[in-house]
């Protein structure tokens, strides 16, 4: 295996979304994601309507993906955030170790009311993303895997 | 690297489409996105020049079906071929699970071949992965083309640790699932293993 892989567990997932849900009241915001930086979404929450957030991730991570490389370029270390203003709606992008906490708002809220109330927001996160990166480890290391016990029939079954 | 939700009951996993320019990587995945059910897939995203040459990335998300209750999510990218791309090709390659080499099988590409495999091997060991040890699959594209490479030459050339091998003409999507199976079966045994 490449890495270790990330598991998610209901009891972290819900406290994740409650994170989002009280960040998407703070912010006046349309839409809080909260998305892997390999592009995986984690969890959002708010007015998702017609988004399709899996594209969303996946470009939200790319996006990201490439103006950390800019900054390597430049001699800064990474962009903590990034932010696209559009003429009604608007993302800020705040990168949180391995993780992207996306915020879509409008006009009904404003870049610096959004910037102020991610702070919290990100440490929150932060210390949650810790817990299951620690917890990812455990699991790893325990015998009992529930992935040990796929077996060939289970793999070639996905593909009758 | 793999993404397991226990709440949603869904595991994530990152597939790379890699190989020289025009070896037809996007084309696999057209292939894929066409002959896949509407609810078995989201969007097709081509991030691509005005030319239609692969820029920053494709990505689809294609849904296989459940193992022991959990749906199994795959994330399909392809990389930009073009030699001067290689900036972006190490990011989409951050996370990987598994990779697919498309081999373009004419004689004139033989060098091309073989500097996109070799880059893909830096590349690799550059984000800490190493090819010998990731899940990976050797796909000769384009056998409908007269000026092509027998394929046991192309294989001795290019094979690095007895991966699976598909002749393809993804084009007319000859090949392309077998070739895609044989990667994600790969991924999912690694994931047994832990
Ligand atoms: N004859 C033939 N043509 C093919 C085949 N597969 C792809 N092509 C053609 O090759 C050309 C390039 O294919 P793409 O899929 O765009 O190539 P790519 O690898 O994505 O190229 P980059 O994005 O530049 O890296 C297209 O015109 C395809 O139709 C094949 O099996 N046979
Ligand atoms: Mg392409």
């Amino acid at each position: 295996m490449a890495e270790t892989p990330v598991v998610l567990h209901e009891h972290q997932f819900i406290k994740l979304k409650s994170v989002l849900a009280r960040t998407c009241v703070e912010c006046a915001a349309r839409v809080v994601l909260l998305v892997d930086r390999d592009g995986h979404p984690i969890a959002f929450h708010g007015d998702i309507a017609d988004l399709d957030t899996t594209s969303f991730s996946s470009l939200a991570a790319g996006n990201v993906a490439a103006t950390t490389s800019m900054a390597k370029l430049i001699g800064e270390n990474v962009f903590p955030a990034v932010v696209h203003e559009g003429e009604r709606e608007s993302i800020f992008i705040s990168v949180i170790g391995r993780s992207l906490l996306v915020v879509v708002f409008d006009e009904r809220s404003t870049l610096s009311l959004v910037k102020i109330r991610t702070k919290k927001a990100s440490y929150e996160v932060a210390s949650i993303l810790e817990e299951i990166a620690r917890d990812s480890e455990t699991q790893r290391q325990s015998e009992t895997s529930f992935f040990s016990e796929i077996t060939d029939d289970d793999i070639d079954s996905l593909f009758s | 690297m793999t993404f397991i939700n226990y709440a949603s009951r869904e595991i994530n996993c990152k597939i790379v489409y890699y190989g020289p320019g025009l070896c037809g990587k996007t084309t696999n995945l057209q292939h894929i996105y066409d002959s896949t059910a509407p609810q078995a897939k989201g969007k097709l995203i081509s991030l691509a020049t005005e030319t239609d040459r692969t820029l920053f990335f494709d990505f689809m998300p294609l849904e296989l079906g459940t193992v022991r209750g959990f749906k199994t999510r795959f994330h399909l990218y392809t990389v930009p071929g073009q030699v001067y791309y290689d900036a972006s090709r190490k990011l989409i390659l951050k996370g990987v699970d598994g990779v697919v080499f498309v081999a373009d099988s004419q004689e004139e590409r033989m060098d091309a071949n073989l500097e996109s495999l070799y880059n893909l091997e830096e590349n690799l060991q550059s984000q800490g992965y190493d090819l010998l040890n990731i899940p990976y699959v050797l796909q000769l594209n384009k056998r409908d083309l007269p000026n092509v490479v027998p394929t046991d030459e192309l294989a001795s050339e290019l094979l690095r640790k007895g991966e699976p091998v598909f002749e393809a003409t993804a084009s007319q999507g000859v090949g392309v699932f077998d070739t895609l199976k044989a990667v994600a079966k790969q991924v999912l045994s690694e994931l047994r293993k832990g």
